[in-house]
C-alpha cells in the first residue's frame, strides 16, 4: 500500500491505495465521488475523463499513485461556487444534450478542455475533438450544439428542433 | 408561440441537474454495509462438455466467502422465456432450461459456469482465475441455416434439433399463390439483418441484499422494468414471493431493449447473497456485457413482392431465419414473430401477406429485442424491396410508394394489426420539402464534379408502439398483460407525487409526466414530481420498452388524475356549498358554475387531509387515486426518411451529407424529448447501416466483443438531423392522442442509407443491387468490382 495525496475538487485528500487502484476506482470507491463512470474496459468510451493537472485525462488509464501530488478535478467540481450549473453545463440543459446521463460526465470534462484550447469551435472541430467520447442516446447532435452554444456562438440556425 | 408549460412545451429536463453533477445514482454507485464481490467465470469456448469444475484451490485463496458452479442451481426455475409462440401445425415452440450457472454444458463463448463470491473484487478475480474447468470442446452450431441441416451439432441435447419454431402467418395459402401467379412482376430480396450490440453506455450491474431477520431480498438492478424482473426472478426461478422481494432499478444509463430482459446475474446475486447471508454485488466489464447482455436483430431474409401490371402491390412473401442464440431470452420468441410478421404489410395496401420465420438456436449469446425489436426488420425487407422494384421498373421510388400508401383508415392489414389513424402522404410530402428534393439534381453533379458520386435513398416506415392489448397478447402467446399502472399521491398541501409503473432511463419521464398531470390541474408542474424504479414505492408496472412509456402508463396516470379531479370536485362542491356537477377546475382553481365562487387546489387538498369540514359521510379522506390502463389497440407511429450520400468510389467510403426525418407521433407532451429520441435512434440506425457488426467466427468465437473491434458510432461519424413531427394524426384510443417516438428512427433509418448508397453507385454506372449492412467501404468497393 502507498500513501497518495492530492487535491480532488479544490480539497486536499489522503488516502493508502494498492500500487493497482486505477484512478477510477480510487474516485470512486475511497472518495465516493461516484460522477466519474465506468463504461468500457479499453479506455474507449471516455465516460471517466477527468482534469489532472489541467490535462483531460481517461481516468481508466491511470493509476491513483501517478496522481500523487497532483490538482484533479471531475465533473463534482465543475458547477460554480454557489451551486448553480456552469455555462457549459447549462448548455447542455438548455440544448438537450444528454439523455441517460451516463456519458454526460466524460462529455462535460472534454468539452471544457476543448472550450480552453478553442474559444470558438466549428462544428466539424468538436466532433473531431470528441473522438473519445462515446454516446449511445443522443446520436451527438445536441452534444455538439450545446458545446457550440456554450462557446456562445449562435446555433439557431442548426437543423430543426 | 411554443408553449412555455404543460402538454407541448419543450421544457428543460429535470433530471439534468443531478445528471451534469455527478450525483445522478446509478447502480453502481450504491454499496451496502458488508458487501461482497462477485466474478463469473464465463465459457470461452461457443459449445464444450462441462467434464469437471475443480473449486478447490480457488476456495483456499485469500477473501474469498463461497464459489458456486451450476450444481447449486439444479433446485432453482431456469431463466424463464416471457412469450409462447406456436408453430405452423400448432405445437409450442422448443423452450429448453436455462439454467443460472451451466449445468453439463456450457452453449456460447461468455456463458458463465461458476462464480466466486469473495471480500473484494480484486480477490474475487484472482480466485476465479484459479478455478480449472476441463471442459470438452465440442463442434458448434454458428450459421442458422447450417444448424438446420441434418447432423449438425445439437445446441440443447434434450432437443431433437436446433429449430425453435417454424412460424407461419397472414394471409393464407391461395391468396398468396394467386397474387404471384397473377403478378406482372415480381421483385425478389435476399438480404441480412445484421447482429447488433445494443451497448448502453452503463453496463450491466446487479446487487443482492438479504435480511434474514424478516427474510427479505432487494435486488439494486440496471433495469427497464423492475416489476418485470420481480416477477420473473420471484415466481420462476428463485421461488421468493413478491412481499418478500423488492427490485431496485434506480437510475439507468440506457437501456435500448437489451435492459428489458431477466439475467442469470440478478438470480444469481439474490440466491447467493440468500445463501452467504451478505449482500454481493456484480459489475459487468464491458467485456462481458459483450458476450453476456442479449444481441439484436440477425435475420436472414427473402422477400418478394408481386406487383400486377399498373405497379400496384398484390402480393408480399417472406422468409426469415431469426437466431435466437444458445437459450430464449425473455422476449427472444416474440421479437421475429408477433413484433415483426405483423409490421410487414407497412405502409401499404397489399391485400396479400404471408410471413415465415424459422427461429433456431446457435451456440451464440442470446437475441432478443432491441430498440425497434422485429420492426426494424420488418422494415428494412419491405424498404428494400420497394427500392429494388422502383429500379427493375424505371419508376420514382417516392412516386410508386405513394401510389400504394393505405389511405383510409382504420385499416386492417392481411397480418393481424388494425392500424387506427396515419396520414403516409402527408408525412412524405413533409419529407420532400425537408430534403430540397428539387435541389437534389444540381448537387448530385456538383458532387460529380468533384469525382464523387451522390444518392438520395427515401423509405417509409410504420411501426406497433404501446404494447398492448392484454387479451390480444394472451391469445398470442405472451405470458403476462401488458397494461401499466400508476398512482397520483396528492399531498395536504397540494403537492404531488406520482407513481408510474414505466421506468426512465434517458426518455426524460421525470420531466414530460409532470407536464401532462400539471396541465390537467392548472398548477404548477414544480409541485409534481415523478416516482419510478422502485417496486416497494410503486404499485405496478411493466416498464418501459416499445416506446411505450406515454401511450400506457402515461394513459393509467391520466386515468389516476381524472380521479383525482372526480373526488377534489366532490370536496370542493362541499366546501363551496354547491353540487360537484357544477364546480369547474382551471388554473388550480375550483368554481361553481357561473359564479365567483371558487376554492383554490390546495384549500381543497387541505380538507382532503384535515377533514375538519368534510363530507365524512359520503367520501373518505385523503386524496390518492390508483388507476390500471389497459390500452385497446397498439399505436401507429409512421413517417417518412430520407437519406443523402456522398461515395467516394476510389475508396467506397460514404459520407452521410443530409439526414431527414418526418415523423407522425400523435400528439407530443414535450417536443424537445421528442426530437432528441428521433436523433438517438436515427444515430443507432445508421450505426447499424454504415458501422456496426457483432462478428461470430466459423467457431463461435466472438470476434467483436470490445469497442476496439466493435464500431460504435462516434461524433465525427454523424451528421446533424433534420427532425420534424408537425404531422399529426393523434391515435384514436388513448386518452392523450400520444403514439410513441422512442424507436422511430432506428426503425426508420437503416433502408433510407442503405437505398441512397445502392442511388449513388447506380448513379455511377454500377448496376448493384444490393449490399449487405453494415455498407463498409470495403463492401461498397467490393459491390463496384462487381
Amino acid at each position: 500500500m502507498t500513501k497518495v495525496t492530492m487535491t480532488v475538487n479544490g480539497k486536499a485528500v489522503s488516502k493508502e491505495v494498492s500500487g493497482n487502484t486505477l484512478m477510477t476506482e480510487f474516485l470512486r470507491d475511497e472518495l465516493r465521488l461516484t460522477g466519474t463512470h465506468v463504461g468500457c474496459d479499453t479506455s474507449q468510451c471516455g465516460a471517466c475523463v477527468i482534469h489532472v493537472n489541467g490535462q483531460g485525462i481517461k481516468a481508466c488509464s491511470m493509476f491513483a499513485v501517478e496522481a500523487s501530488g497532483a490538482d484533479v478535478t471531475t465533473i463534482e467540481g465543475m458547477a460554480n461556487a454557489d451551486g448553480s450549473l456552469s455555462v457549459l453545463q447549462q448548455a447542455f440543459q438548455d440544448h438537450h444534450g444528454l439523455q441517460c446521463g451516463f456519458c454526460t460526465p466524460g462529455m462535460v470534462m472534454t468539452a471544457a478542455k476543448l472550450l480552453e484550447e478553442n474559444p470558438a469551435p466549428t462544428e466539424h472541430e468538436v466532433r473531431d475533438y470528441l473522438e473519445g467520447n462515446i454516446c449511445r442516446c443522443t446520436g451527438y447532435h445536441n452534444i455538439v450544439k450545446a458545446i457550440m452554444a456554450a462557446s456562445g456562438q449562435d446555433v439557431s440556425g442548426i437543423a430543426a428542433e | 408561440m411554443p408553449k412555455d408549460h404543460g402538454i407541448g412545451a419543450p421544457q428543460k429536463r429535470r433530471e439534468d441537474v443531478r445528471f451534469l453533477t455527478g450525483t445522478g445514482k446509478y447502480t453502481d454507485d450504491i454499496n451496502v454495509y458488508g458487501q461482497t464481490y462477485c466474478v463469473f467465470v464465463r465459457s470461452d469456448v461457443a459449445h464444450g462438455r462441462i467434464i469437471s469444475i475443480d473449486t478447490a484451490e480457488a476456495e483456499a485463496m485469500p477473501g474469498v466467502v463461497r464459489i458456486f458452479t451450476g450444481k447449486d442451481f439444479e433446485d432453482v426455475g431456469g431463466v424463464p422465456c416471457g412469450w409462447l409462440v406456436t408453430d405452423r401445425n400448432g405445437e409450442p415452440m422448443k423452450e429448453p432450461r436455462h439454467p443460472v450457472l451451466a449445468q453439463g454444458k456450457v452453449r456460447h463463448v461468455g456463458d458463465p459456469y461458476a462464480a466466486v463470491v469473495a471480500d473484494t473484487l480484486q480477490e474475487a478475480r484472482d480466485a476465479a482465475e484459479a478455478i480449472v474447468a476441463d471442459i470438452e470442446e465440442l463442434d458448434a452450431a454458428v450459421n442458422m441455416k447450417a444448424a438446420l441441416e441434418p447432423g449438425a451439432p445439437r445446441v440443447h441435447d434434450d432437443l431433437s434439433d436446433n429449430l425453435c419454431y417454424d412460424w407461419l402467418f397472414g394471409s393464407d395459402q391461395d391468396a398468396i399463390d394467386k397474387a404471384f401467379s397473377e403478378a406482372a412482376h415480381v421483385t425478389t430480396l435476399e438480404l441480412v439483418n445484421n447482429r447488433l450490440v445494443a451497448n448502453p453506455m452503463e453496463p450491466r450491474v446487479a446487487l443482492g441484499e438479504y435480511a434474514r431477520a424478516n427474510d427479505e431480498s432487494t435486488l439494486y438492478t440496471t433495469s427497464q422494468n423492475p416489476h418485470v424482473i420481480r416477477l420473473l426472478m420471484g415466481a420462476f426461478v428463485l421461488g421468493i414471493p413478491e412481499h418478500k422481494l423488492r427490485v431496485v432499478a434506480p437510475d439507468v444509463g440506457g437501456g435500448f431493449g437489451t435492459k428489458i430482459f431477466h439475467y442469470a446475474e440478478e438470480a444469481f446475486v439474490t440466491f447467493a447473497s440468500r445463501k452467504i447471508n451478505r449482500p454481493v454485488k456484480w459489475t459487468s466489464t464491458r467485456s462481458e456485457a459483450f458476450m453476456s447482455d442479449a444481441h439484436g436483430r440477425d435475420h436472414v431474409s427473402k422477400i418478394e413482392l408481386a406487383l400486377d401490371g399498373d405497379n400496384n402491390f398484390i402480393g408480399l412473401r417472406t422468409d426469415t431465419y431469426a437466431n435466437m442464440g444458445a437459450y430464449l431470452s425473455t422476449f427472444a420468441s416474440c421479437t421475429p414473430t408477433w413484433l415483426h410478421g405483423t409490421l410487414m404489410a407497412g405502409n401499404y395496401k397489399t391485400p396479400a401477406v404471408q410471413v415465415n420465420v424459422k427461429a433456431v438456436f446457435t451456440n451464440t449469446v442470446p437475441v432478443d429485442a432491441y430498440r425497434g425489436a422485429g420492426r426494424p426488420e420488418a422494415t428494412y425487407q419491405l424498404e428494400r424491396v420497394v427500392d429494388k422494384a422502383a429500379r427493375e421498373l424505371g419508376v420514382d421510388p417516392i412516386a410508386l410508394r405513394r401510389q400504394n400508401f393505405i389511405t383510409e383508415f382504420p385499416y386492417a392489414t392481411p397480418v393481424a394489426v388494425e392500424y387506427d389513424t396515419g396520414d403516409y402522404g402527408a408525412t412524405m410530402d413533409k419529407l420532400e420539402e425537408m430534403i430540397d428534393r428539387p435541389g437534389f439534381a444540381a448537387r448530385r453533379e456538383e458532387s460529380k464534379a468533384r469525382g464523387m458520386l451522390r444518392g438520395l435513398g427515401v423509405n417509409c416506415y410504420i411501426e406497433a408502439c404501446g404494447i398492448a392489448p392484454s387479451n390480444l397478447v394472451g391469445q398470442l402467446g405472451a405470458r403476462a398483460g401488458l397494461y401499466d399502472a400508476a398512482t397520483v399521491r396528492v399531498n395536504a398541501t397540494g403537492s404531488i407525487s406520482v407513481m408510474v409503473g414505466a421506468h426512465s432511463h434517458g426518455q426524460g419521464h421525470e420531466t414530460a409526466f409532470p407536464q401532462v398531470v400539471a396541465e390537467m390541474l392548472g398548477i404548477d408542474e414544480s409541485m409534481i414530481d415523478i416516482v419510478h424504479g422502485d417496486t416497494s414505492r410503486i404499485p405496478f408496472g411493466m416498464g418501459t420498452y416499445g416506446s411505450r412509456s406515454l401511450a400506457v402508463c402515461g394513459s393509467a396516470m391520466v386515468r389516476a388524475t381524472e380521479k383525482i379531479i372526480n373526488k377534489a370536485k366532490k370536496i370542493a362542491g362541499h366546501l363551496l356549498e354547491a353540487s360537484d356537477a357544477d364546480i369547474e377546475l382551471k388554473d388550480g382553481q375550483f368554481t361553481v358554475a357561473g359564479t365567483d365562487k371558487s376554492v383554490a387546489w390546495g384549500d381543497v387538498t387541505l380538507a382532503a387531509y384535515v377533514p375538519h369540514n368534510y363530507p365524512l359521510e359520503d367520501i373518505e379522506p385523503g386524496l390518492e387515486e390508483t388507476a390500471f390502463y389497459d390500452p385497446s389497440n397498439f399505436t401507429y407511429p409512421s413517417g417518412a426518411y430520407a437519406c443523402e450520400v456522398e461515395l467516394d468510389p476510389e475508396t467506397g467510403r460514404v459520407t452521410i451529407e443530409r439526414f431527414a426525418a418526418a415523423d407522425d407521433f400523435g400528439n407530443v407532451i414535450n417536443p424537445m424529448i421528442v426530437t432528441g429520441q428521433v436523433h438517438g435512434g436515427i444515430a443507432q440506425g445508421v450505426g447499424q447501416a454504415l458501422m456496426e457488426s457483432c462478428i461470430y467466427d466459423e467457431d463461435g468465437q466472438l470476434i467483436s466483443a470490445s469497442y476496439m473491434d466493435y464500431a460504435m458510432p462516434r461524433a465525427e461519424d454523424m451528421p446533424f438531423f433534420q427532425v420534424d413531427h408537425s404531422c399529426v394524426t393523434p391515435c384514436t384510443h388513448n386518452p392523450l392522442g400520444v403514439k410513441g417516438c422512442g424507436e422511430a428512427g432506428a426503425i426508420g433509418s437503416p433502408p433510407a442509407v442503405v437505398n441512397a448508397v445502392l442511388d449513388a453507385l447506380n448513379s455511377g454506372g454500377h448496376s448493384v443491387d444490393h449490399i449487405d449492412m453494415p455498407v463498409s467501404p470495403h463492401r461498397v468497393w467490393q459491390a463496384m468490382q462487381g
